[in-house]
């Protein structure tokens, strides 16, 4: 498995005054999941687009599954397949339509198209809403579409821009299934994604970018040491004892306890979550109630304080899933 | 509860879905790539689809000819030519042009809303002959026009127009405007490339096609015009359009007329559709 599905070397792309990209190195194995993590406006589409031969750099090179994006491009276009951030089809038309577009521009016969557009539909749950309009659809519904539309052939490497922004819990959760599944069945996957929680799910090794370059690299278990494992919150029951409670986990954690904006709740960074359970039944022996607590992983905030010492600014609006 | 009965809980709607995914997947075999001509078919195809789902988009089409063609002739007919009737016999060949330059337009507004959806991406990562997107938008676009001319004529007719040129100037007349719009569209593709938001485009093309096809000798004869306007209206491409239009179906064709729009058409084509071509292809 040394072979490279993707490698670039200081990709560059500017929008004007603007370095969307500006100098990435990649080297993503063949196989499994790469995942591209970065808050909003950090270049995630961008790269993508370069990558899939929609936009050619204005610096570096860029070479997918052995093919130079450039020079190649209709080579790279025949083996991958773009999942765009926004459904991308065409939403007047429906599921079915959709699909047999797709199906009849990849050169199946009429009949054949009709078959493989039936198949999929099947396969992502959407047979009952074949004949409906796209854009009657629900968000999951829309991404499972366009992931079908994404493997009418089955793609060598494919390109899946912020899956499940926007998704609630479930559809989140099939998409997460549909990705597993395309990676069992041989296809690599390039995922980006505002989430660290889905990167540490899915993908094998992660990418963080920020304003157009890599800060950091490894697998998820790499980029999670360097943060630590996660925040422990707690709510406590009368908010004047909220020092004494934060100055007893701060012992028993090792850690910089953080006084929240809620005046009943504190903060600490935790290393070794199994301490936790101990500190929390320390501060009861004290006779202190706790009213609220929870572990979290870290967010991506987290990650880019750790990893910048600034928060992640975000340059546009976006929803977040529930 | 206490009866022993034995609860099987159904399936998740999405159980088993990984497995039929994987199924499918392994069925995805790549077939012989679609010829250059199929995949131009297919978005013709998409295109009609699309009048099918948003048949609303018909109603300018429908719409706009029937007003221009009763407005013109009942308002301005009498003053014009002394009477509607004589007035609809002059103005209708250009009444026809105008309507069918006029919806030109939507072809840029088309390519600009893929852009806007995300479709254009995802049409532009296929392994598909690249000009083919194009070229399927503007056969569609071309139905468009012929319905639209169709209805023109027969709002023509129903008040009274009688071609002299008979079916075949008509169809002659039709064949050279489809010729042309086909060739305009064109740079309608540009603008849609081009300009970031439909409205905008809508705005563009506006300022573009008023004066086109009103300083012409659509709706009046320029004679009537002072100079410098007339000298205008006289290199209009629209006026040699319409000229040429009206000989076809007055049987009184001009074959200079008819072969200048024939030119200006290739010269249409040969200059903007490679621009539109190479923007197509690296349009960031
Ligand atoms: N076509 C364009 N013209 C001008 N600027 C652009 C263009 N596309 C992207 N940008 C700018 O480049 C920067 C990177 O954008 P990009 O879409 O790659 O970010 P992203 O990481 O995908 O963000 P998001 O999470 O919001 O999708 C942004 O500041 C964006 O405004
Ligand atoms: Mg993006």
């Amino acid at each position: 498995m040394t072979d490279l599905a993707i490698e670039t070397a200081g990709l560059v792309k500017v929008f004007g005054e603007m370095r969307a990209v500006d100098g990435v190195d990649l080297q993503i194995p063949a196989g499994g999941v790469y995942g591209v993590l970065g808050p909003n406006g950090a270049g995630k589409t961008t790269t993508i687009r370069m990558l899939a031969t929609l936009l050619e750099p204005d610096g570096g090179t860029a070479t997918v599954l052995g093919h130079d994006v450039v020079r190649e491009a209709a080579e790279v276009r025949s083996r991958v397949a773009l999942t765009g951030q926004f459904a991308s089809l065409d939403e007047d038309l429906t599921g079915m339509e959709n699909l047999l577009l797709l199906s009849r521009l990849y050169g199946y016969s009429r009949a054949a198209a009709k078959a493989r557009a039936t198949e999929l539909l099947a396969a992502f749950d959407l047979g009952d809403a074949a004949n409906k309009q796209v854009k009657a659809y629900s968000g999951g519904m829309r991404r499972r579409i366009d992931i079908a539309g994404s493997i009418v052939v089955r793609p060598d490497l494919m390109f899946l821009d912020e899956p499940t922004t926007g998704l609630d819990p479930r559809s989140r959760n099939q998409v997460w299934e549909i990705v597993r599944a395309l990676v069992g069945a041989g296809t690599t996957i390039l995922l980006t994604t505002q989430y660290l929680e889905e990167a540490d799910q899915l993908a094998d090794r992660i990418a963080v970018i920020d304003h157009g370059k890599v800060i950091a690299e490894g697998t998820s278990g790499q980029l999670k040491a360097s943060v630590g494992s996660g925040a422990v919150k707690v709510r406590v029951a009368d908010p004047a004892d909220r020092s004494e409670v934060a100055r007893l986990l701060g012992e028993s954690l090792g850690a910089e306890p953080v006084l929240e904006s809620d005046p009943a709740s504190v903060s600490l960074r935790v290393s070794d979550p199994t301490a936790v359970a101990g500190a929390l039944q320390r501060v009861g022996d004290h006779g202190l109630v706790i009213s609220e607590y929870s572990l979290g992983q870290p967010s991506l905030d987290e990650v880019f304080l750790a990893l910048t010492g600034r928060p992640a600014e975000e340059t546009q609006e976006k929803e977040v899933p529930a | 509860m206490s009866t022993g009965e034995v609860v099987t809980p159904k399936p998740a709607p999405g159980a088993g879905m990984d497995q039929r995914i994987i199924a499918a997947l392994g069925s995805g075999e790549r077939p012989p790539r679609a010829s250059a001509v199929n995949s131009s078919l297919t978005f013709g195809w998409r295109a009609l689809l699309k009048i099918k789902h948003v048949p609303e988009q018909l109603f300018d089409v429908t719409m706009f000819p029937i007003m221009f063609t009763l407005m013109f002739t009942y308002v301005f007919g009498g003053a014009v030519s002394g009477s509607p009737k004589e007035y609809l016999q002059y103005a209708l060949p250009g009444i026809l042009v105008q309507t069918i330059i006029f919806i030109t337009m939507y072809t840029a507004m088309t390519i600009n809303q893929d852009i806007e959806k995300g479709v254009f991406d995802r049409i532009r990562s296929l392994p598909v002959w690249r000009p083919s997107l194009l070229v399927g938008a503007l056969l569609g676009d071309t139905l468009r026009y012929l319905m639209a001319s169709t209805i023109v004529l027969v709002v023509g007719v129903l008040i009274g127009y009688r071609a002299p040129g008979g079916f075949v100037g008509v169809i002659g007349a039709v064949g050279l405007l489809l010729i042309f719009c086909f060739s305009l569209s064109w740079l309608w593709l540009i603008l849609g490339l081009k300009v970031r938001t439909p409205n905008a485009v809508m705005g563009m093309a506006m300022m573009i096609l008023f004066p086109l096809t009103f300083v012409s000798s659509v709706f009046a004869p320029p004679e009537t015009m002072p100079g410098w306007l007339q000298s205008f209206v006289d290199v209009n491409p629209v006026t040699l359009l319409v000229e040429a239009a009206r000989g076809l179906m007055n049987d009184s064709p001009d074959g200079g007329d008819i072969l200048f729009v024939l030119g200006a058409s290739a010269v249409l084509v040969v200059v903007f559709a490679p621009i539109a071509l190479r923007m197509y292809n690296r349009k960031s």
